[in-house]
């Protein structure tokens, strides 16, 4: 469980007594990543502002009975997938939020992450050893900070199954911790470290491709 | 998985489905130990895991955030005080 920090508890108070300074702080901090997490969920730009908006508005709503058992933050990022998940069903869509918090989904847990045609067999001279070892990446940060780059990693990024790329946009795009993203998700850190851990295979994969390729 | 190594060496391929424990520090100590062993005698598994390192600092990052569109500051500004006459 997540503790609300003293600065957003501070915050918090403030808020719930009206403070609105305290109102445009928490927009100007939390805004961005909301948005950004709408959007790695598939939603479009402007589809994505009205899911943020929406999901402040649905904050205020809730404030007087938000009993603070996860930090705030955590608590507007839960917010924020109810949102979209209740736009798409409205929407009739088919959606990546019909399976956020039960069961698994095809490509959650099965399988090698690394094609196992790239390991020697049982024949081999050292079975379950690098056959096709990846290639050293030289300079990896200046490489991928190119455009195009840029480009694959966001492609690799929408195309995840849909918990993978949630727990990999939660974590490695807006830097939340594991206990934040558990917290949000409603999931086991286990279950959030298989999905971390595929999701992050399949984008290194897609990476290796492009620069190798 | 089967590996029949699982319980007293690491190899490549069971290596790939522990980087992820191993970088978040969730493997059992004994575990851990047999992942940096093998990590010494592993170029391929370095390279691996550096790459996994060099992908992960490359998505996106906080900082890279547009500001707030003003129109939706104003929107929000008026909720905001909508909802604070309303309470």
């Amino acid at each position: 469980m997540v503790q609300t920090t003293t600065a957003e508890n501070t915050l918090l108070t403030a808020l719930r007594n009206g403070d609105e300074a305290a109102f445009v702080e928490l927009v100007e901090r939390y805004h961005g990543p909301l948005r950004r997490l709408a959007r790695s969920l598939g939603a479009t730009d402007s589809v994505a502002e009205e899911i943020v908006q929406e999901t402040w508005l649905g904050a205020l709503r809730g404030l007087d009975g938000f009993e603070e058992r996860s930090s705030l933050k955590t608590w507007l990022f839960r917010i924020l997938t109810y949102q979209a998940r209740d736009r798409a069903a409205r929407e009739k869509r088919s959606v990546p939020f019909s399976s956020l918090a039960r069961g698994g989904e095809a490509g959650d847990d099965a399988g090698s992450v690394v094609d196992p045609d790239r390991f020697q067999g049982e024949d081999g001279c050292w079975p379950e050893h690098w056959a096709t070892p990846p290639r050293p990446w030289s300079q990896p940060h200046v490489r991928l900070a190119a455009m195009e780059a840029r480009e694959q990693i966001r492609n690799a990024l929408t195309t995840l199954p849909p918990r993978q790329q949630l727990v990999v946009a939660l974590r490695d795009a807006d830097g939340l911790t594991s206990a934040e993203v558990c917290d949000i998700l409603e999931i086991s850190e286990a279950n959030q470290r298989v999905l971390l851990h595929r999701g992050r295979a399949a984008i290194r994969n897609v990476l290796e491709e492009y620069i190798d390729g | 998985m089967a590996d029949k190594h699982q319980h007293d060496e690491v190899v490549c391929q069971g290596f790939v489905e522990l980087a992820t424990d191993y970088l978040e520090g969730a493997l059992p100590e004994d575990r851990r130990d047999l992942v940096e062993e093998h990590l010494v005698v592993c170029d391929s598994c370095k390279t691996y895991l550096e790459q996994i390192e060099a992908t992960v600092e490359a998505l996106p990052g906080a900082g890279r955030d547009e500001p707030v569109p003003d129109d939706t500051r104003a929107a929000l500004l008026s909720a905001f005080r909508e909802w604070r006459t309303e309470r």
